[in-house]
């Protein structure tokens, strides 16, 4: 572990990509801090070298999912990254997300990923109002269990930059828009877990998913969209072989 | 056809060949190593439902299930997608089990 004093006082040589589709790396040599992470140095480039800079953060602490960059190859969120664990000999590359456009530097569009969480109808039909009362949820039951497993995400769009099927084929939904379909086919309030089900198994859905676990590994909260997209193929035979989907 | 029914297919298939491609490569070791001819394999072979019966299941099962893998990597790998290619990979799907069956009626044939 690096203490608070050891990586004081050198500095690190890093590599960021200027420009859109069209552009280049440029080299800034950053001070080193002890507990920086990637965030930090790229926040120090923009404060200290290049105020012109384009790159999106907004908790700094891992909540808001808006902070995923390219860091020496791999997607991360780069405000929970200490540069201490991927820097190596000292040397940072960052470029922006793969598998989303490019918008300026470090900041790509996520449209598409938000777009995909619609196709996959990746959101909470209601069937009560305000004045009904809470519907009660044992938390051991087994739906809800599967549900918890997947619920934490963050929409940080790493593991759809991991996805080379996400990469190959531009109509595939990804593991984060079918890890929340999954959630929501677990989920026993949700008043169309049918049609949740449907839109997650048509064509770029559940099955288009090639098992080969690269969001799993690369997820920073934990969570296994591969499990859930294997749930939500399972579940679309039976209910296949049930006569409730086409 | 929808997704789920193609995915379902493909591994139903895959279930069906991983025993009968096995089977089907200790018969021609089998074969070799025991030194028979064409005319003496086809003895066995011609007027058998048995053999007709596995080697029509193979083809059928292969017919079904090379098109939809070959559809997966030609979508994922190529711009070519949409009805164009499912046509394409129907015709592929008809040529191998006409193919197939051909071959099976010559060795299960009686002449
Ligand atoms: S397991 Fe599926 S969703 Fe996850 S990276 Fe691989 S293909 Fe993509
Ligand atoms: S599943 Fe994980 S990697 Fe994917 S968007 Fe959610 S939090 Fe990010
Ligand atoms: S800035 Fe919010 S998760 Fe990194």
């Amino acid at each position: 572990m690096t203490t608070a004093t050891d990586s004081e006082g050198g500095t690190l040589a890093v590599e960021i990509w200027r420009g859109k589709d069209a552009g280049q790396f440029e080299t800034y040599t950053v001070p080193q801090r002890a507990n920086q992470t990637v965030l930090d140095v790229v926040t120090w480039i923009q404060r200290h070298a290049e105020p012109a800079l384009a790159y999106r953060f907004a908790c700094r602490v891992g909540v808001c999912g808006s902070c995923a960059m390219t860091v020496n190859g791999k997607p991360r969120w780069t405000c929970r990254t200490h540069v201490s664990k991927v820097a190596g000999e000292g040397a940072l590359r960052i470029e922006p997300l793969r598998n989303l456009p490019r918008l300026k530097d470090l900041a790509v569009d996520m449209t598409p990923f938000f777009e995909k969480w619609q196709r996959a109808q990746g959101r909470f039909t209601p069937t009560r109002t305000r004045n009904d009362p809470l519907t009660t949820v044992s938390p051991q039951s087994a739906g809800r269990k599967a549900a918890d497993a997947g619920i934490e995400c963050i929409n940080c769009a790493v593991c759809y930059s991991a996805c080379d099927v996400v990469g190959w084929d531009d109509g595939y939904l990804g593991p984060a828009a079918l890890n929340r379909a999954w959630t929501l086919v677990n989920d026993e309030r949700d008043g169309d877990r049918a049609g949740v089900l449907k839109a997650a198994s048509s064509g770029g859905g559940c099955h288009s998913c090639h098992t080969h676990g690269s969001c799993v590994e690369h997820c920073p909260v934990g969570i296994n969209p591969t499990a859930g997209i294997a749930g939500l193929k399972r579940w679309s035979i039976v209910e296949l072989l049930g006569g409730k989907l086409p | 056809m929808t997704p789920v029914v193609l995915y379902l297919a493909q591994r139903l298939t895959a279930l069906i060949l991983a025993p009968l491609v096995i089977a089907h490569l200790v018969l021609i070791l089998i074969a070799v190593e025991g030194g028979l001819t064409a005319a003496e394999i086809l003895n066995r072979t011609q007027g058998s439902v048995g053999w007709g019966l596995f080697y029509g299941l193979f083809v059928a099962a292969a017919a079904v299930h090379a098109p939809i893998g070959l559809r997966n990597v030609i979508h994922e790998h190529t711009r070519w997608t949409g009805r164009s290619l499912d046509g394409a990979m129907l015709v592929l799907a008809v040529l191998l089990a006409g193919l197939g069956a051909r071959a099976v009626l010559a060795v299960v044939g009686t002449p």
